[in-house]
């Protein structure tokens, strides 16, 4: 009896899930019963949306237009993703989209870099002030047009630069950036590295940046992000289609139903017709694609993120 | 250093400056600061301008229930994961509400119309199987707000959730022992423990909410937005941008855009203050 007891108690220690599921009272469990339950909807909320949008874009164009599609492809077929690939529109969106990610996040991670550092200084003179102006343009901004007559003054209208330089900066990210050089760089490190002789732009480049991996990978995560779902200064800034992202492509395929030229036969016409339908499920996948791909990432280091953004400087 | 503050000059300071033509009559030729000063007669003619009322209306309705729609579904599905422990459900469940924050607003956008779609889309489908005869969603200016403010719940709650589930793991599990050994169930453990424990989290996000409240999404009203949800989809963003860009009043734009920001402005201070009072906790201290 005692050995048993004294394996058992060993037991519930080495695992205290053990322990809980052995003590836990009947209104605790079915308070947790009814808790994996209302889990269990609010996952499928979530998820058969995403399904029934990856289920239609594998089906053939009949079938989505007779409405046949739930959550699982009938007659698959990859003519959706045919099509989407092979329009040039989407391709040359795809392509612009793709230089806006990768220079406007280099662009935004430097500055941000750049600004934030000097803040998180304490020998830095007036950095409270200067936070305090930062913070300020969170709260309250000039506006829509007004930010456009600079944009305009600046010649920067319909070029690309209009959708790397307004919005190149975000205060949040400074904030994060600031937060992490502050806990993580500490004054002393300066000081014993001016006492070798190293200049400040030295230090900054071989001290602070090997030190800051892991913010670095949040900033560029966040800017990549926000470059390649942004769709709002491309809509006011930009005139040229050949300079428009893909988020503008999608919308005007998407939302507005634009379409290539119209076919002359009605025969003809249903089935484009019936193509650009199930062209827009495919179009939301393959432009969703690249996130997916670093999802993975994003869940662990933005988190990070988030949460540093999120303790009070 | 300098570059980085040169760019807050510019495309911050600069545009407030700009600000002024609220107050005056812009034209091209004289510049921001050479045109005449009309003093007030943009905002009296916006304010006496018929449709002032159904914006106003339509931007507080829409950013009151979408406040207080997101604010407390995150705090609900923190404190759920929080009591299922570690597992794969968690982490699925974690994941998946997690990953439509990373979608884009079009996307979004594009998926509700198709899910809502009277002919194709799937919610239709499952109000078939109640019979419910097919409702065009998109096209029933009363269906815009719930629209609205449901995928951005869908799209964000998971997203919330993780600042919620953040606060949770700071709070001192010798509490919950204690609390234990004393009989406490999960729901009083969850209801004296957790809830305060999150509190001054939830104060902040509650008070950012607030401060964005007239700033909402201009993106996805503009996107949802057509001629037959009119009535209750215009609100003063879309607003700002139809008379400023589409048809090129920069004066009319800019002081509808000053008055929006100036109301934004003093709701988040307000908040601020009340919250400071009730709860002692604030933006600053």
């Amino acid at each position: 009896m005692s050995t048993l007891t004294m394996s058992a108690l060993s037991r519930l220690r080495r695992n205290p899930a053990a322990n809980k599921k052995v003590r836990e009272p009947f209104g605790d469990r079915v308070f947790l019963i009814v808790i994996t339950l209302m889990l269990a909807v609010l996952l499928a909320l979530v998820l058969l949306p995403l399904i029934y949008i990856v289920a239609s874009s594998f089906s053939s164009a009949t079938a989505v237009s007779a409405g046949r599609v739930k959550l699982w492809p009938v007659e698959f077929s990859l003519d959706a993703y045919q099509a989407a690939l092979s329009n040039p529109q989407v391709l040359k969106g795809y392509y612009n989209s793709l230089i806006y990610a990768v220079a406007g996040t280099l662009i935004s991670v430097t500055l941000t870099v750049a600004i934030a550092y000097p803040l998180s200084r304490k020998r830095f003179f007036g950095r409270n002030v200067l936070m305090t102006a930062l913070i300020f343009t969170m709260l309250f901004s000039g506006g829509l047009i007004p930010t456009y007559m600079v944009v305009q003054d600046l010649g920067m209208l319909n070029t690309r630069w209009a959708l790397l330089i307004p919005n190149a900066i975000g205060v949040w990210q400074v904030i994060i950036a600031r937060t992490f050089f502050v806990h993580s760089i500490p004054d002393d490190l300066y000081e014993a590295a001016t006492l070798d002789g190293a200049s400040e732009l030295r230090f900054l480049r071989s001290v602070v940046l090997p030190l800051s991996k892991p913010l670095l990978a949040v900033l560029v995560l966040m800017y990549t992000i926000y470059q390649w779902n942004a769709y709002f200064d491309a809509l006011v800034y930009l005139k040229d289609p050949d300079l428009y992202p893909l988020q503008i492509v999608l919308r005007n395929m998407l939302i507005l139903n634009q379409r290539g030229v119209g076919a002359a036969d009605v025969a003809q016409q249903m089935q484009q017709q019936q193509l650009a339908n199930v062209l827009k499920y495919a179009l939301i996948v393959v432009s969703s694609l690249p996130v997916l791909i670093i999802y993975p990432f994003i869940a662990r280091h933005f988190t990070k993120g988030v949460l540093v953004g999120a303790v009070k400087g | 250093m300098i570059v980085p503050l040169a760019y807050f000059v510019i495309f911050k300071y600069i545009p407030i400056g700009n600000a002024v033509i609220a107050f005056k009559d812009y034209n091209v030729i004289q510049g921001p600061w050479g045109s005449d000063w009309v003093g007030f007669k943009n905002f009296e003619l916006f304010f006496t301008n018929p449709v002032f009322g159904t914006l106003l209306e339509n931007t507080f309705i829409l950013a009151f229930y979408l406040v207080l729609a997101s604010f407390p579904i995150p705090i609900i599905l923190a404190i759920a994961l929080n009591e299922i422990g570690n597992g794969w459900f968690k982490r699925t469940v974690q994941m998946v509400t997690y990953a439509p924050y990373f979608i884009s607003t079009v996307v979004v956008i594009s998926m509700t119309i198709l899910v809502l779609s009277p002919q194709l889309g799937i919610v239709n489908d499952g109000l078939g199987l109640f019979g419910i005869a097919p409702i065009n969603f998109l096209g029933d200016p009363n269906y815009f707000r719930h629209i609205y403010v449901w995928s951005d719940v869908w799209q964000t709650a998971g997203y919330s959730a993780v600042i919620y589930m953040a606060a949770l793991a700071g709070i001192d599990p010798a509490l919950h022992e204690s609390a234990k050994i004393d009989g406490a169930s999960r729901l009083q453990r969850i209801r004296h423990i957790d809830l305060p424990g999150i509190m001054p989290t939830a104060v902040i996000v509650l008070i950012l909410g607030v401060g964005n409240l007239m700033a909402i999404g201009f993106e996805k009203a503009y996107l949802l937005q057509n001629d037959l949800n009119l009535a209750q989809s215009e609100i003063i963003p879309t607003y700002v941008y139809k008379t400023g860009l589409i048809n090129a009043d920069f004066s009319m734009a800019t002081a509808v855009g000053l008055f929006n920001s100036v109301v934004n402005l003093c709701l988040l201070l307000l908040v601020n203050f009340a919250a400071k009072r009730i709860t002692g906790n604030g933006l600053w201290r």
